[in-house]
């Protein structure tokens, strides 16, 4: 894909980030269409309201038409989708696990969370990015003059090339972070994950993470209405 | 929707959460932290603060899982203040129940009980309580009709999946209140604001961080939505919560409540994909665009009313003071300025415009 190819973004879960990057899409020229848990008549209402351009649709409407899916929705959600659902396609994980949220019996092993989301999908062509910063970040990239940068981790080259010219009309710079398995260095309590910076602070960033500094626990967790 | 002829209610959002004694550095004990959390209750009452809300977790670093509980000890010794949960975790408890305590709570505050019902982002309570977080939604949406249904009806029918069928027995005692207020708490999923909306309910938004103003088309989301739902546009009311602290100035105001929440925050905010704890993106929230409101009784009344403004208006805002680390004489003078010096300002502004 190149800068000025059209292509249509799908985005499953309609939620805080699904809708900031729907927004950041349409902005960028990009058609999208998007889905979530409810009825699709009420989506359509509210992307009417609040991302104007962008498409409601049913998830398997998403998944049949998009060149590129997100996957925005809860981490303890994401098994409830049909394992052949996304066959073939490139599919953005941009979900992560954190346990007071997605519970300690969804705890993915090694703190892989994206290899669980990989073995569900087994023929999807799974790139993990766009999980690290909050929303207020990438909704921030919007008016930001330097750019922030995204790490992208994924096992297919092809896929990670496409994602990675996407994030670049999104307007984000993105640093290879390697396969699929090297997107542990991505996840919550990895140096890299909230770090809004640019590409070679970030680099530095996962070199860190690769080589195992810290990783954090909660201690206080911050009341957040949902 | 931007006239400001509508009343203004100023309130706290705490929480009974571990506190460390910034003079040793040790944790207060439970019973005295309790001791404290209703002290500031009471000082609120005192200082004419209009309502206080405590939080709900079901965690090792708070006291605060029973709320109802800790609101009838405050209710006990306060006279005029509004009682609530913020938020009452919904999916986790049992409807009836609920509604019985909360009645209980109206009765012996003499009116004064209030609920905030969320979806809570947190599920630390389900598998508590035998629930499957899997189930999240279904139970939020089940709960929140059966609890709607208890306030208007004192001998209910009702079916549903995740508890057993009502079949007319009463529901007691029934509040002093003849419609006990509920509000629907959210953070910024757009779905929440359209089930509020729908509803015709009372929207209570929490804002943890970033520029307050772009909540606005998430708040029209919901007035637009509510409208066309044919509820009456004076029904719609809007709630702001966010973090805030009061002091004799705004440096000092500041440097009171940042090393508590720097503390919090190094672990949390980076786990949750917020920005790391720097205190310059501190003071950015604590300026005029942040979503904190920290500052001086003047600023901090200001920057309420360029927020009302901004959003199209809200006819309450409260403020979450806790702080992992802080003094409880702090805490106490930050309450009191919010009723005598921040409420004063804002009701007069108001009134003049
Ligand atoms: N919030 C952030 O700043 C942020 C940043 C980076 C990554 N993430 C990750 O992104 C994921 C979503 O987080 P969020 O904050 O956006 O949560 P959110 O605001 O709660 O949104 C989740 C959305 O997913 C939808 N959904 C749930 N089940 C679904 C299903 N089976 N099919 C389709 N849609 C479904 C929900 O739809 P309804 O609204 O209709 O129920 C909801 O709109 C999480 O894994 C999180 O860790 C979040």
């Amino acid at each position: 894909m190149t800068a000025t190819e059209p292509m249509r973004l799908g985005i499953i879960g309609a939620g805080k980030l699904g809708m900031t990057v729907a927004r950041l899409a349409i902005d960028a020229g990009i058609e999208v269409v998007i889905s979530g848990s409810g009825d699709v008549d009420r989506l359509a209402w509210t992307v009417r309201l609040l991302a104007p351009g962008v498409r409601a649709a049913t998830t398997a409407a998403v998944a049949e038409s998009a060149d590129v899916v997100v996957l925005a929705l809860p981490f303890h959600r994401f098994h409830t989708l049909d394992r052949g659902l996304l066959d073939g396609r490139i599919v953005i994980d941009a979900m992560n696990y954190w346990e007071p949220v997605d519970g300690a019996d969804r705890a993915p092993a090694g703190g892989d969370s994206s290899a669980t989301v990989q073995q569900w999908f087994p023929k999807a062509r799974v790139v993990k990015t766009l999980n690290q910063l909050g929303y207020h970040a990438l909704k921030a990239a919007w008016v930001a003059t330097e750019r922030v940068a995204q790490g992208v981790a994924g096992d297919d080259p092809a896929a990670r090339t496409t994602v990675m010219a996407l994030l670049d009309r999104l307007g984000f710079d993105s640093v290879d972070a390697g396969p699929l398995a090297a997107g542990v260095n991505l996840v919550p309590g990895s140096p890299a994950f909230g770090a809004a910076s640019d590409a070679s602070t970030l680099s530095s960033l996962l070199r860190a993470g690769a080589t195992g500094a810290g990783s954090t626990a909660a201690i206080w967790p911050d009341r957040s209405l949902s | 929707m931007s006239e400001v002829t509508s009343s203004m209610e100023l309130g706290i959002d705490n929480f009974v959460s571990e506190v460390v004694d910034p003079n040793t550095g040790t944790v207060y004990p439970a019973p005295e932290r309790m001791k404290q959390f209703l002290t500031e209750v009471l000082t609120a009452d005192r200082a004419g603060v209009d309502s206080f809300g405590v939080g709900e977790h079901h965690h090792q670093y708070f006291l605060d899982s029973a709320p109802v509980v800790i609101l009838a000890a405050a209710a006990a010794v306060t006279e005029r203040i509004r009682l609530r949960s913020a938020v009452t975790v919904l999916s986790a408890d049992d409807p009836v129940r609920l509604f019985e305590q909360f009645a209980t709570l109206d009765l012996i505050s003499g009116g004064r009980a209030e609920m905030v019902l969320g979806r809570g982002s947190f599920t630390e309570a389900f598998p508590l309580f035998g629930l499957n977080v899997a189930d999240y939604d279904s139970l939020f949406e089940e709960k929140l009709g059966l609890i709607l249904q208890l306030r208007e009806d004192v001998h209910p029918y009702w079916k549903g999946r995740h508890r057993p069928p009502l079949t007319g027995q009463g529901v007691f005692p029934r509040p002093a209140q003849a419609k006990l207020p509920m509000w629907i708490g959210v953070g910024g999923t757009p779905s929440s604001f359209v089930r509020a909306g729908v509803l015709g309910l009372p929207l209570m938004v929490g804002i943890i961080g970033g520029d307050p103003r772009k909540f606005r088309p998430l708040l029209d989301l919901y007035r637009k939505t509510g409208i066309q739902a044919g509820h009456d546009p004076a029904t719609l009311q809007v709630g702001i919560h966010c973090f805030g602290f009061l002091g004799d100035s705004d440096q000092q105001a500041a440097d009171d409540f940042w090393p508590g929440y720097e503390r919090t925050m190094a672990t949390v905010g980076r786990q949750r994909g917020l920005p790391a704890p720097r205190r310059a993106r501190y003071d950015a929230e604590t300026g005029k665009h942040g979503a904190f409101f920290i500052g001086n009784p003047e600023t901090v009344a200001q920057k309420i009313l360029d927020l009302e403004l901004a959003l199209g208006g809200f006819t309450r805002f409260t403020l979450q003071m806790t702080n992992s680390m802080m003094a409880p004489d702090t805490m106490l003078r930050s309450i009191e300025l919010l009723g005598t010096e921040v409420k004063p300002r804002v009701l007069k502004a108001r009134a003049g415009s």
